[in-house]
């Protein structure tokens, strides 16, 4: 039986989703005989790639980059699952629009910077943030949630291995917003 | 405490014979039989207003849900609690809710504690079907000993009534309506400078979230004592009984 071809990709979040990922521990191994990972922060493609079976996405929606690449993993995708609070409902990284881009902008480059040699907030290489930070949800349609922050390793273990048994995943006993 | 005539009476709830008295209500009865319906405005000892929506249910012959809260009994009545039809729109309900403020339970004082937090858990919301709207709160933190962080708030209006009925100052009340209402202190002052308030701290205890809360507390610290009302009146009645 060919293994089932699984992307995972970091979007806004703080990457708390993939270590805990990591920690399913020696169960990864298990998880590992039935699954390659094409696309991931833990492997070395740099292109996304086609005929995806499941993509899991961490964070949210912040720039016009994270809007390309969700709707590449829509293409690409046959199922998308929405790991973490920040894919579902923006978290931490939706607070930005109660004071908008600008405001934050000014903050992280300007009044905590200790040193910002050009002098201005860099527009080259990195991406364009949006006015709005959006859940994937309201951009490219979902399959599967699993919240969490960070999503309980127990928790990912099930939906993964659920998802492989051809389920619904089913972690209510193991996550929720904000665990 | 006067006690009114009530007479007893019978009706279904989800197809098993319950029986009342006339003064209760639906999720009184129902709750004395032990069947479950969701809630989160009601708080057992304060009165109910049906603000939340969550305990709508289903009534036989009637096109209109009606909130098991604030419903009363009627002899023969088909009350319906669990229908798929329910499950949806309290599911709906909820994500409302939750899109109405900036709900961030991750750094959120009372995660974990939170009867919103449990209820999206309840109900088996995984994500809010209706966008957000990011609407901007200034946090009051004015008083000395509580917070009070609109961006948490459901409009449930638990603080109003305990301070109104169980603590008798009113210094809590709702200014404008619908999606843009919003719990304000006297005449929408900061907490502080409210003449009304007593700082006795109930509206704390009582309130679902963390929107109001006890200063000095982090993430996930702030624990409730939601039984506080219901010794406390307990307390009022045995003293009057003397």
């Amino acid at each position: 039986m060919s293994k089932v071809r699984v992307a995972t990709i970091w979007l806004d979040g703080c990457s708390g989703c993939h270590m805990s990922f990591l920690d399913m521990d020696e169960r990864l191994v298990e998880i590992a005989e039935k699954i390659d990972v094409v696309y991931s922060p833990y492997v070395d493609t740099k292109e996304f790639p086609g005929d995806v079976d499941l993509t899991i996405v961490e964070g949210a929606l912040s720039t016009d980059h994270d809007i390309t690449m969700i709707k590449k993993i829509r293409k690409n995708s046959k199922k998308i699952m929405a790991l973490g609070d920040c894919a579902i409902t923006g978290n931490v990284s939706a607070m930005k629009n109660l004071s908008g881009s600008e405001a934050v902008l000014q903050r992280g480059y300007f009044e905590l910077a200790d040193e910002n040699k050009l002098g201005r907030v860099p527009s080259e290489v990195v991406p364009k943030l949006l006015d709005t930070v959006h859940p994937l949800h309201e951009i490219v349609p979902i399959d599967f949630y699993v919240p969490g922050c960070p999503t309980p390793a127990d928790a990912i273990y099930k939906a993964i291995t659920d998802i492989l048994e051809g389920k619904e995943p089913d972690t209510k006993e193991l996550t929720r917003f904000g665990k | 405490m006067i006690r009114e005539k009530a007479r007893v009476k019978t009706f279904k709830i989800n197809g098993t014979d319950v029986t009342g008295k006339s003064n209760q209500t639906i999720l009184e009865v129902a709750n004395d039989h032990e069947i479950k319906i969701p809630t989160l405005c009601y708080m057992k000892g304060l009165s109910c207003v049906g603000a939340c929506r969550m305990c709508l249910v289903e009534i036989k012959g009637s096109h209109k849900l009606i909130p098991a809260c604030t419903g009363k009994i009627k002899e023969g009545m088909e009350v319906e609690t669990e229908t798929e039809s329910l499950k949806k729109h309290r599911k709906f309900i909820l994500s409302m809710i939750f899109a109405e403020r900036n709900h961030v339970c991750s750094v959120c004082v009372s995660n974990g504690h939170c009867e919103l937090q449990d209820m999206s858990v309840e109900l088996d919301m995984k994500h809010s079907s209706v966008p957000y709207i990011y609407p901007k709160f200034e946090v009051d933190a004015s008083h000395e000993r509580f917070v009070y962080d609109p961006n948490r708030c459901i409009v449930c209006t638990r603080c109003v009534r305990v301070c109104n009925e169980v603590e008798g100052a009113h210094a809590l009340d709702i200014i404008d309506r619908g999606i843009n209402s919003k719990i304000i202190h006297d005449m929408d002052e900061p907490w502080a400078l409210s003449e009304s308030c007593t700082s006795c701290g109930k509206c704390v205890q009582v309130c679902p979230t963390g929107t109001l809360t006890e200063k000095g507390v982090s993430s996930a610290e702030m624990v409730k004592k939601k039984s506080l009302i219901i010794d406390l009146l307990e307390a009022r009645e045995n003293r009057d009984r003397k």
